[in-house]
């Protein structure tokens, strides 16, 4: 058996002392630690006089690049006088000797550089509105072109996107919605029973449910769902290309990616809207009879006198501009995918917080434009 | 010379990947043996399993049935063998880390064993960029702002970073130029003869399969139909070796190494 462990021994000699190194001197032989904590120090105390003794590596099992530039370090990264080599060794150290150079240092940040960083940011932000606003209009061009000509829109890939977007998200959405009818019909049937008022429990949960909570919670479950779906879909085409191919072909890919997601977000937002409110509503209706003895009866005569039109109304359309809002978002972060799997990452997650945000802002603005409405 | 045990040993290997539910088979009763300190080429179709063939002998892929021995251990818990320092893998598209630098990617199987300084590290890791025929100057860059040439020359700094006596390399050559490709030929044979590398690689570049095989191996037909030195290989009939090594192409190759070899 050839020996592996790597060992120095210095013995006197006739010029000097003469070191020779025994064992493996390679990567996975040196980095365990019981070889390499005497090796590194042994080689430490000979740093000084590396120039005047003579070294011998002629014993040497296996001297890989690591053992190499070891050798070369300790020696001060010049060749002593006297050392004894096998042909391949000296192949392996001159290889070392000739390319080692010192490591470039990375650009350091220069004094000021936060004012550039900040142009930067700002030019990046206004590239982005500039972006986002020719999705936009695009999108409008799109849809004036599938009007005009129905018989060439995407009809097959919008169907996919409905069910994809739509139908598979029918189990969250009602489980959620339920969930949520449910605590709010329990915490307002505790506070209403100590006012007498247990029958205004309706009136609240109509009027919550219907006009703010079912609607923003569907886009905010959607945005979170599909938003990051849509941008990972179209991010990843584009680091593998899949964007040129299309682009080459003459095949536009906000016609094609962008459009068709946003219609099918645009019907079926609303459509899941309702379906969420109809899942809370059955929710506060379960508390309602158990809590505070209202009979289902009762209940659906109630809610039509509770809700205006006007609010259901408000509802639907607040929803339609998620949904176009969630599917723009989402493409437009999809787009700006750069090819590296970072940069995906980031797209994804800026696109979340992004729809998430647009939701309630849009909310807070149909809230004020609409206040007369239905209330 | 005493007998030295082989680097990998494949024993009546069976492979399959699944689609879809549909199981296909690709390897039926492979061997493969590839001796310390030789150059193996594997040269098939395209859809053959020349590159499952490779990932089985990372351990990535589970055989089957039969058995895949790497540095005499099985091949499927590199990982915990502790052996896994010992392989090198040049992947077909690099696998570059994109989060990490030129210099941190090559440095990172140093940097794991968590032993070494990282001085000494950083001198290595400067050292094989170089040997790889990169400048300094491309240290602190980072993946995304090099080519797809460059992207492969730093994946084979890092495969080669801990001299590990196995070394595989899937389409080495494609996507270099031919300098590159010269470079690289120049460099593999030169750490082969220091190093006693044992190298296995899947190619379709038929200078480099001659310039560097010792052994070539065929997979068709689900198996390895031939495993010789490529003059053997040449002449052996089968329908694939003849489109593939007397096509025209192959004769060309061919033709243009006997004229650039010396004379005799």
């Amino acid at each position: 058996m050839e020996e592996i462990q790597p060992r120095i021994q210095i013995e006197p000699g006739s010029q000097g002392e003469c070191v020779t190194l025994y064992g493996s001197w390679n990567a996975a032989i040196l980095a365990m630690p019981a070889n390499w904590r005497p090796i590194a120090a042994a080689l430490d105390r000979k740093a000084k006089e590396a120039m005047d003794i003579s070294w011998d590596l002629r014993q040497v099992e296996r001297l890989d690049h690591t053992g190499a530039q070891m050798l070369w370090n300790a020696w001060g990264r010049c060749w002593p006088k006297h050392v004894l080599l096998l042909d391949v060794q000296r192949t392996t150290l001159s290889r070392v000797a000739a390319l080692t150079v010192p490591t470039p240092v990375p650009d350091r940040p220069r004094r000021g550089e936060w004012l550039a960083h900040l142009g930067r940011w700002w030019l990046a932000s206004a590239v982005q509105i500039k972006e986002f606003t020719a999705l936009i209009g695009q999108l409008l061009l799109d849809v004036l072109q599938m009007l005009r000509r129905p018989d060439r829109a995407p009809w097959h890939d919008i169907s996919v996107h409905i069910f994809r977007i739509g139908a598979m998200a029918l189990p969250i959405t009602a489980l959620v919605g339920f969930l949520i009818g449910v605590v709010l019909a329990y915490l307002m049937s505790q506070q209403l029973r100590q006012l007498g008022a247990s029958i205004y429990v309706v009136n609240i949960l109509g009027g919550g449910l219907i006009r703010e909570l079912g609607p923003v919670l569907t886009a905010i479950l959607i945005a979170g769902r599909s938003g990051s779906a849509i941008t990972a879909q179209i991010g990843a085409m584009q680091v593998t290309e899949e964007l040129d191919a299309m682009r080459v072909m003459g095949i536009s890919p906000s016609a094609r990616l962008v459009l068709p997601r946003a219609i099918a977000l645009s019907l079926v937002m609303p459509m899941l809207a309702v379906w969420t409110i109809a899942a809370a509503l059955a929710g506060g209706m379960l508390v309602c009879d158990a809590a505070l003895g209202l009979s289902p009866g009762y209940f659906f005569h109630a809610l039509p006198k509770a809700v205006h039109l006007g609010s259901l109304s408000l509802a639907l359309a607040k929803s339609v501009v998620f949904g176009w809002g969630v599917a723009l978002i989402g493409c437009h972060f999809g787009l700006r995918v750069r090819s590296d799997t970072q940069s995906l990452g980031a797209g994804t997650t800026a696109s979340v917080v992004m729809c998430i945000t647009m939701v309630l802002c849009v909310d807070a603005i149909f809230a004020i434009a609409f206040r007369g409405v239905g209330l | 010379m005493s007998r030295v045990a082989p680097v990998v040993v494949i024993d009546k290997l069976w492979s399959a990947f699944r689609v879809r539910g549909v199981q296909t088979i690709i390897h039926q009763n492979l061997d493969l043996t590839v001796e310390r300190g030789e150059m193996l080429s594997i040269v098939g179709g395209s859809g053959s399993g020349k590159t499952v063939l490779l990932r089985q002998m990372l351990g990535l892929e589970s055989p089957l049935r039969g058995a895949v021995q790497v540095l005499g251990h099985p091949a499927g818990g590199l990982a915990s063998q502790g052996v896994a320092s010992q392989v090198g893998m040049l992947f077909q598209h690099g696998a570059l880390f994109s989060a990490f630098t030129v210099l941190e990617n090559i440095a990172l199987p140093l940097l794991e064993l968590r032993t070494l300084p990282k001085s000494l590290i950083r001198d290595i890791a400067m050292v094989k960029l170089q040997m790889v025929g990169l400048s300094p100057a491309h240290a602190h860059k980072m993946p995304a702002d090099l080519s797809g040439g460059m992207i492969k020359r730093v994946a084979l700094a890092r495969a080669l970073v801990m001299d590990p006596p196995l070394l595989l390399l899937d389409e080495p050559t494609a996507g270099l130029d031919p300098d590159a490709a010269e470079d690289f030929c120049t460099l593999l044979s030169a750490l082969r003869e220091e190093l006693r590398l044992s190298v296995v690689m899947v190619t379709h570049d038929l200078d480099t399969l001659y310039a560097l095989s010792t052994r070539i191996a065929v997979v068709a037909d689900k198996h390895v139909v031939v495993c010789a030195p490529p003059a053997e290989v040449v002449n052996c009939p089968h329908p694939f070796i003849e489109t593939f090594f007397q096509g025209g192409r192959g004769l060309r190759a061919m033709e243009v190494l006997r004229a650039s070899a010396p004379p005799a």
